[in-house]
């Protein structure tokens, strides 16, 4: 029967082809629209580290003074140097992990190749583990490089290509501010989007080439970026920002489960008081305590312009089902007199009714292929814009199947009106009338 | 032309009729506040920035090797005065950031040291002599900076800022009597007044954030050479007609200079002009796209109420008949579809601009858009009436071309 009314809506379709092709071009243009946003939302809002995010945490304490206190205020959105070494060397969490982002110049030994600034995270032994950084060769630095401000540096596979045409380059040496550092691990692929962990650095599409421990950075003058603000007499001054008040870190913790997340919590709070009684605090402890996914909804981490686009696209698909609704309604009312004679001959409305969505929904199929090539060219066209997220956009294969879904989906919703309607007349009013 | 029978048969075909409406109802909505965005990011990229931005280039040099602030700062003054040499080249100066570069140094301004809120937000510009000129920036109220004047210093040694020179919109914002000139602010990160020695014309600030709009025009210029960042912005204004050589000489004579250091590939070296694109360039792409979709929009609007029209005709082509051999004119039938789809229109348009004053001021909650102002609605409102007598005029003319003999035949 399928078959049957699959033919039976491939005549239809044929009968009046204008009124056909503006129908397909409709659906298509409004799951094209569709799809291209809601694919660049999808990709923009994914979860950097799918399996590991939801046990990630980011601690913020408040170690601003006093004098511009507004009780119930936000802590700053990174940590100053000594809460970072306090809480990074208290050790309360599974693992810990202190950083911030750089532009470090580079001299390849290579004379083929110019020197170029490499970004860079300046970072302490746990963020690999943490994180779930794979290693291509070699590994991370522990406990003794962070300690002793080692000249070492685990490198990204790109920079490795680069330099070392992809070969095993560890034990090799990278001349990076004028000093040499040793290449102790090479990463394999890793480009986790959103760029969670230093948001200051860009959001997305924003990978690192050099990964040097913080301390040699800092012992090494190298050029932290990122945003410093500052209190009190805090000037923000590159040479001084161990002691300055200003806060320019971010820090990461691992808490495996809910009570060492209370745990976290409550130590923070203790922590706060504690330097609070030292005298360094002067506000009430003030801590936050947001997971990974909270802490990047918090940020708006997503452009406002992203969000912006999706709903006028699906504004669209709602106009572009509406027309195809009354394109429909005209269609199948048309054919009034077949139906009707149809339904004399012994066909039922719900037989009726089940062949006229088998033909919406052709019309949805037609759509949806039409709107999934349309919706390649618009992901296209935003890979060409300048956006930083740009070259995230892609289609993966849950979006290719909610395209087909949604098109289907919405010819059918489209389809159930006219269809009822259509069914509906009397079939001897239209005999009659003939 | 009466309207109770055009009503009376509406009632006949109620699913077509409140489907074209409610289409046009959204298209209106929607498309009112997509034009209203777009007029919002033209307004945005044609605000000037006060910069004369023809001639003008910005040049970023990264040192390769930054571990002795001293090299960098007798490096930067031996730059300039290369720099100043060259034949191509009118005027030069050295900046930390500049207006319309995204990036830079803002900092809280108040008048009082012990001011709890800001008063407003500026750019700090760390400039010398030669910046006003470089920018073509003309001083609107006292004087400029003397070459004394410019220390060159690391940002933890500066000690406060003694003069500085603000822009035109920051001083009306801090003095609203107009009497800025030679009044204290604390502009600087510590608890020292700095003295307004001049205020400039306009001139834009560096920040690009549509939250610091409010912010945009406010720019305190510092006298300073801030070294110890790892990188400095020359700013250099070619001769009239000499932009592309002084681009190829700068290049080479700061090479001379000093061959450890790095120009970016991509931005290293760009004229205002690119600056400028690249400042704005999601607000064109926002602008593009806006209006792809509403014409697109407008277009399906515009085939929806041909076919659902032309399914009308055609339904009615007896009746058409029937009312032409009674005596209707052509152009009694016309004017019956065109009356009714006006009707329909009319409808549309009202519910339209309900929904579109609603969808913009869930917009103004969520993000960063103004109301909308009555003139969009009344616009569309038109532009959509319009577009409706224009899409039912061809099934319009073919119903008033029926016969009055179809009255006589059965089908």
């Amino acid at each position: 029967m399928f078959g049957y009314y699959l033919d039976l809506a491939f005549r239809g379709l044929r009968r009046n082809r204008m009124l056909t092709a503006l129908m397909v071009l409709a659906i298509a243009l409004g799951i094209g629209a569709s799809m291209t946003t809601l694919t660049v939302l999808h990709v923009l809002s994914g979860d950097p580290l799918p399996g590991r995010s939801a046990s990630i945490y980011y601690p913020q304490v408040d170690p601003q003074d006093i004098s511009k206190y507004v009780p119930g205020a936000e802590p700053p959105e990174q940590v100053a140097w000594i809460d970072g070494m306090n809480l990074l060397n208290a050790k309360r969490a599974t693992r810990q992990a202190l950083m911030t982002g750089g532009m470090v110049p580079l001299q390849p030994t290579q004379s083929s190749i110019d020197p170029f600034r490499a970004m860079a995270l300046f970072t302490t032994k746990d963020f690999f583990p943490m994180f779930g950084l794979p290693f291509k060769y070699g590994n991370a630095w522990g406990d003794a490089e962070d300690a002793g401000k080692a000249h070492i540096v685990v490198i990204s596979s790109d920079l490795n290509d680069k330099l070392f045409g992809g070969k095993n380059s560890v034990g090799g040496t990278l001349r990076l501010q004028g000093a040499d550092f040793r290449i102790i691990g090479v990463l394999g692929d890793w480009h986790p989007n959103p760029h969670f962990y230093d948001p200051y650095m860009g959001n997305y599409a924003s990978d690192e080439d050099i990964f040097v421990p913080l301390t040699t950075s800092r012992a090494t003058h190298m050029g932290h970026e990122g945003s410093v603000d500052c209190w009190g007499n805090g000037n923000g001054g590159p040479e001084d920002l161990e002691r300055s008040q200003c806060v320019w870190l971010q820090f990461w913790v691992q808490l495996d489960d809910a009570a060492s997340v209370s745990e976290y919590q409550a130590f923070l709070v203790h922590y706060s008081e504690e330097q609070h009684a030292l005298g360094r605090f002067t506000r009430a402890p003030n801590v936050r305590l947001r997971s990974m996914m909270q802490w990047l909804a918090f940020q708006k981490v997503v452009p406002s312009d992203a969000r912006l686009q999706t709903w006028l696209a699906l504004g669209f698909l709602v106009v572009c089902l509406i027309n195809t609704v009354g394109l429909m309604l005209a269609k199948f009312m048309r054919r009034a007199n077949e139906l009707g004679v149809r339904r004399a001959l012994g066909a039922s409305r719900r037989a009726l009714f089940a062949q006229l969505l088998i033909e919406a929904g052709t019309i949805g199929f037609a759509g949806g292929a039409l709107g999934l090539l349309l919706s390649l060219f618009g992901l296209w066209c935003v890979r060409q814009q300048p956006a930083e997220y740009a070259p995230l956009a892609h289609m993966d294969t849950p979006m290719l199947l909610a395209t087909f879904a949604l098109a289907i989906g919405a010819s059918l919703v489209a389809g159930v009106l006219p269809a009822w309607r259509a069914c509906h007349i009397p079939p001897a009013l239209q005999l009659k009338a003939n | 032309m009466q309207i109770k029978p055009i009503l009376a048969a509406m009632r006949r075909h109620k699913a077509g009729t409140i489907l074209i409406g409610f289409q046009i109802a959204l298209t209106l909505a929607i498309v009112c506040n997509a034009l209203f965005i777009i007029h919002e990011r033209i307004a945005r990229v044609s605000r000037p920035s006060g910069v004369n931005e023809s001639n003008l280039f910005v040049i970023t040099s990264d040192w390769a090797d930054n571990s002795s602030n001293d090299n960098i700062d007798a490096q930067i003054k031996a730059d300039l005065t290369a720099l100043h040499q060259l034949g191509s080249v009118q005027d030069a100066t050295s900046l930390n950031s500049f207006p319309l570069h995204g990036t830079g140094w803002d900092n809280f301004i108040r008048m009082t040291p012990d001011q709890i809120h800001m008063t407003t937000d500026a750019s700090v510009f760390l400039a010398d002599e030669h910046t006003l000129g470089t920018l073509g920036v003309k001083l609107i109220a006292g004087r400029n900076f003397t070459p004394d004047e410019v220390q060159s210093l690391t940002i933890q040694d500066m000690k406060g800022w003694p003069a500085i020179i603000v822009s035109k919109d920051l001083a009306k914002v801090l003095f609203p009597n107009g009497d800025a000139l030679g009044k204290q602010i604390y502009a600087s990160n510590n608890n020292t007044p700095s003295t307004i020695v001049g205020i400039t014309d306009t001139l834009q600030s560096h920040m690009m954030d549509s939250d610091d709009n409010a912010f945009a025009y406010n720019a305190v210029l510092v006298p300073m050479r801030e070294v110890g960042t790892g990188y400095v912005h020359y700013l250099i204004r070619a001769r009239p007609g000499q932009l592309e050589a002084a681009m190829r000489d700068v290049p080479k004579a700061l090479i001379a200079q000093n061959r450890m250091r790095i120009f970016d590939p991509d931005d290293g070296e760009m004229t205002f002009a690119q600056v400028r694109a690249k400042a704005y360039e999601r607000d064109y792409g926002m602008a593009i796209l806006m209006g792809i979709v509403s014409a697109v929009l407008l277009a399906i609007t515009a085939a929806g109420i041909v076919g659902l029209t032309s399914f009308w005709v055609g339904q009615r082509r007896r009746q058409i008949g029937i009312r032409r051999a009674l005596g209707a004119t052509r152009n009694d039938i016309l004017s019956y579809f065109m009356t009714e789809n006006m009707l329909i229109g009319v409808a549309g348009v009202v519910v339209g601009t309900l929904l579109a004053i609603g969808i913009n001021l869930w917009m103004v909650t969520h993000y960063d858009v103004a109301r909308l102002s009555g003139t969009y609605l009344l616009v569309g409102a038109v532009v959509l009436l319009l577009l409706g007598q224009g899409a039912v005029l061809a099934p319009a003319l073919r119903a008033s071309r029926v016969p009055p003999v179809e009255a006589t035949r059965s089908v």
